[in-house]
């Protein structure tokens, strides 16, 4: 006997009309609306096969290479890790982790050991079976002495790497790390075919993903087809994708209205009130784990005293600044770089408001009744840097503070001010899970600490919470963490900003994943046609 | 020997000197950039110890004038080298020669080039040459006025005014001109409108203005009044009689203006997403990717030098008194 999930399926594939559903459902006690809506959604929510799907993004250079190791921006990561590669793991829609290219994950003797049991009969574009051995070589490429890799910190806590037969593979790390799968599922560790000598094969672009490549003109466009024996049945919808690099933003959007392509990354948020007016259109906003932020280092001078840090944490209007310079684009931060849709997220209190009598306080605590401060910022720092900067500066007036902004210039900005000045902006595209982004960047001594934080309390926490299996202890240390950071640390989180992007109507989708632009960078891999 | 042969042989080889003075200020202006190759291409991944593994795979950890002579040797035996993104390790075999990175966008360049001039010169020319025969009058006022105001607009406003009317607004043409090697005649002609338009409009003005200026000039004078006496038309004085003598000016802008088209074009490259040499040497910049910028900056010197010899050789050739010196 049918029930009405049977027919709703039967509905989703075309096999019962919307008569026949209607009926079915009058019969079953659903009134007709009610059914109307049941069918809509069941039709929309079933992806459909085929179609050439033309995406239009916002970075891509002609130095860009196939080589994971680097990967810098969309223009390499959406179409050649998300739509023709796969990591061990991957994150989903809900912010968890899940498995990818394997069967199971089974941490071992305290999280110090990862047992993963590799899925079988998956083959790579060029037909080799994908092994133990494969995994290995692909995760040996980013570590070792002589690796130019972007993710050779990442693996460092690795020491061996060890097949236990075809299937599986054992990690082990110097330390007990309960997110490691989290890492696993990194852009920059696709898993690639081995050549003979047990090196990592990159250059021939035979990965085991979802698109097979076909062309490709660094910086200008890239072509992908389907691959028929895609590990993940049913998957991909799209029978040919092109990823074109459209770095002039009303390039872009005009492309979309003229209907060059059918969805664009980063949307022009000054014009995106005009630009959802078009009937044809539809913006996706999601609120990821990128960050904006103004770090300041708790090694000099002013900026070593903690009252003069929280006063100028209070003298700042992040409602104001979202308002104005992200159009409400993104969420107002609280010192905490944590996103809140992170596993063991706080909100830490209280909630840094504009406060300029507290501001006011703090310096007075900290012995000065003004204070005159240096801030060096560009726009390469984030978009909208230079005009938060000058709302800031009008922001902290108030609280009797004089911040004196140094419009750096944009090229070299990474090379020269970011790290290297006491004081100015820059962005982080946030991490999953709470251990990976303290390590990256608030860990004592990490390579990026932009704040120069080193607190031994928030070290020994970070280091006893990485290997605790047990989620409420867990819940707890990282709760003091992000605490300590917001009252203590010397980064100010202005925003979360929001990925806004749009899509042609044509286009449906679930829900979209939190942790990198374009649908967790497998929008290939995920969309299809209405 | 003829006055023809030495002047190609001498701007030649003064061509040449001047192409080896430009790859020199090139070569250390980029190296006097601020970050290299290696931090460009990790971004925010670079820490010291990868951004150093990667300059010994390219070869930035020797002294940049050891690294100008190994390049220079190179060109002089024909090998521009690989772009660093393709150097050691990271080609693996399929190192991106700089040359096999500047040809397609090169062949792009030119045929845009060559669409835009092979509409804009006659354009030029026959407006120079209506405007002239009939000055004073509101036609020549008229066309004035037009091709003033267009070339006195920035480039990129004119490109994003033709994208907004001849393609959002009502959809003639293509808003992107991406075209792939690939791509057959015909599509990419097409797509290829409306940076082309905006081309045009950006270059005829200087042509059309000294075409006139020039053949006005030539009014004055006596043959011309000669020629006026005997009766002859309007339109036999101005083509048999004064065009002729006023091809040297004319020639020399016409160069100046098709150099432009090769070298100066980012802007409608950017706007239209046009795969041309001009973004591909200003992200070679942004990248620090030497070799490429070298190259770019030669075959843009190489362009100018050639065009305006052309233009030299014409002043000469339409010139008796320069053809044939006593």
């Amino acid at each position: 006997m049918l029930d009405i999930e049977d027919m709703k399926k039967l509905a989703g594939s075309g096999k019962a009309s919307r008569r026949e559903f209607i009926q079915f459902a009058l019969a079953a006690g659903i009134g007709v609306a009610a059914a109307e809506t049941m069918f809509g959604e069941a039709v929309a929510a079933t992806p459909k096969q085929g179609g050439s799907a033309r995406f239009g993004l916002a970075h891509g250079a002609t130095t860009d290479t196939l080589d994971p190791a680097g990967y810098p921006d969309t223009g390499t990561q959406v179409p050649f890790w998300g739509a023709m590669s796969n990591s061990l793991t991957e994150v989903d829609a809900k912010g968890n982790i899940t498995a990818d290219l394997v069967e199971s994950m089974e941490p071992v003797d305290g999280a110090k050991t990862w047992r993963f049991k590799l899925l079988k009969g998956v083959t790579f574009h060029n037909g080799k079976s994908f092994t133990a051995e494969d995994v290995i070589a692909s995760y040996r490429y980013h570590m070792g002495p002589n690796s130019k890799s972007a993710a050779k910190s990442l693996l460092q806590a690795v020491t061996d790497i060890k097949a236990d037969g075809p299937d599986t593979v054992v990690f082990s790390l110097s330390g007990g790390n309960a997110d490691f799968p989290y890492i696993c599922s990194d852009y920059h560790i696709p898993i690639l075919p081995a050549k003979p000598d047990g090196t990592a094969d990159w250059q021939s672009g035979a990965r085991t993903g979802a698109f097979v490549f076909e062309s490709w003109q660094p910086g200008v466009q890239a072509k992908l087809k389907r691959n028929p024996n895609y590990h993940k049945s049913g998957k991909p919808h799209f029978d040919e994708v092109t990823f074109l690099t459209l770095a002039d933003v009303s390039a872009r959007t005009n492309a979309l209205t003229t209907g060059e392509v059918d969805w664009i990354g980063r949307c022009d948020l000054k014009t995106l009130g005009m630009l959802k007016r078009d009937p044809h259109v539809a913006i996706t906003e999601v609120t990821g784990y990128g960050h904006y932020v103004f770090p300041m280092m708790v090694d000099k001078p002013p900026f070593d005293n903690v009252d003069v840090r929280t006063a100028l944490k209070y003298a700042l209007n992040r409602e104001e600044i979202s308002k104005k310079i992200f159009f409400g684009h993104a969420k107002p931060g609280n010192d905490n770089p944590i996103a809140p849709g992170v596993k063991f997220a706080i909100n830490p209190k209280p909630q840094f408001a504009y406060d300029p009598e507290k501001a006011k306080f703090h310096l007075k605590k900290a012995g000065m009744s003004n204070l005159k401060v240096d801030l060096s910022i560009a726009d390469a720092a984030f978009n909208g840097a230079v005009d938060a900067a000058v709302l800031y500066q009008q922001h902290a007036k108030a609280a009797g503070i004089d911040i004196n902004i140094i419009r750096e210039p944009d090229d070299g900005y990474w090379d020269n001010v970011w790290l290297k000045k006491s004081w100015c902006g820059g962005y982080w595209s946030g991490r999953p899970t709470c251990d990976w982004m303290f390590t990256t960047v608030y860990a004592t001594g990490a390579a990026w600490n932009e704040t120069h934080y080193a607190n031994p309390k928030f070290q020994s926490l970070l280091l006893a919470a990485r290997s605790e299996t047990d989620d409420k202890k867990r819940a707890g240390m990282y709760a003091e963490m992000q605490q300590l950071l917001h009252d203590d640390g010397g980064v100010i989180v202005l925003v979360f900003n929001n990925y806004v992007e749009a899509n042609s109507k044509k286009l449906a989708h679930n829900a979209i994943a939190p942790n990198w632009e374009a649908d967790g960078l497998k929008i290939a891999e995920r969309w299809w046609f209405a | 020997m003829s006055p023809i042969i030495k002047t190609v042989l001498q701007r030649l080889g003064l061509g040449l000197l001047t192409l080896f003075a430009v790859s020199i200020i090139i070569f250390f202006t980029v190296t006097m950039l601020p970050g290299d190759f290696a931090q460009a291409m990790l971004g925010q991944a670079a820490t010291p110890e990868t951004v150093a593994a990667f300059d010994r795979e390219i070869g930035l950890d020797r002294p940049p004038v050891e690294r100008y002579f190994n390049w220079l040797g190179g060109v002089l035996q024909g090998d521009f080298g690989n772009s660093f993104a393709s150097q050691g390790s990271l080609g693996g075999g399929h190192a991106r020669s700089v040359m096999s990175l500047i040809a397609p966008r090169l062949a792009n360049t030119l045929f845009l080039a060559g669409f835009a001039a092979a509409v804009a010169v006659p354009l030029a020319l026959g407006l120079g040459v209506l405007a002239a025969l009939y000055r004073g009058t509101i036609f020549d006022r008229l066309i004035n006025v037009v091709t003033l105001t267009s070339i006195s607009m920035p480039e990129f406003f004119v490109a994003y005014i033709l994208m907004l009317f001849l393609a959002v607004r009502w959809p003639i043409f293509h808003s992107l001109a991406t075209v792939s090697p690939n791509t057959p005649f015909l599509e990419h002609l097409w797509r290829c409108a409306l940076p082309a338009l905006t081309l045009v409009l950006v270059i005829v003005a200087h042509m059309m203005r000294m075409t006139r200026a020039s053949l006005i000039g030539l009014l004055s004078s006596p043959y011309m009044e000669m020629a006026r006496l005997k009766g002859l038309s309007p339109r036999r004085l101005m083509l048999r009689h004064a065009l002729p003598n006023a091809w040297a000016p004319i020639a020399t802008v016409v160069a100046l203006n098709l150099a432009y088209l090769i070298v100066g074009v980012v802007v409608v490259e950017v706007v239209f997403v046009y795969p041309g040499i001009g973004q591909l040497m200003v992200n070679s910049v942004s990248a620090r990717d030497i070799p490429v910028v070298q190259g770019c900056a030669l075959i843009f010197a190489a362009t100018y030098i050639l065009l305006n010899l052309l233009a030299d050789i014409l002043s000469i050739v339409t010139n008796p008194r320069l053809l044939h010196p006593r």
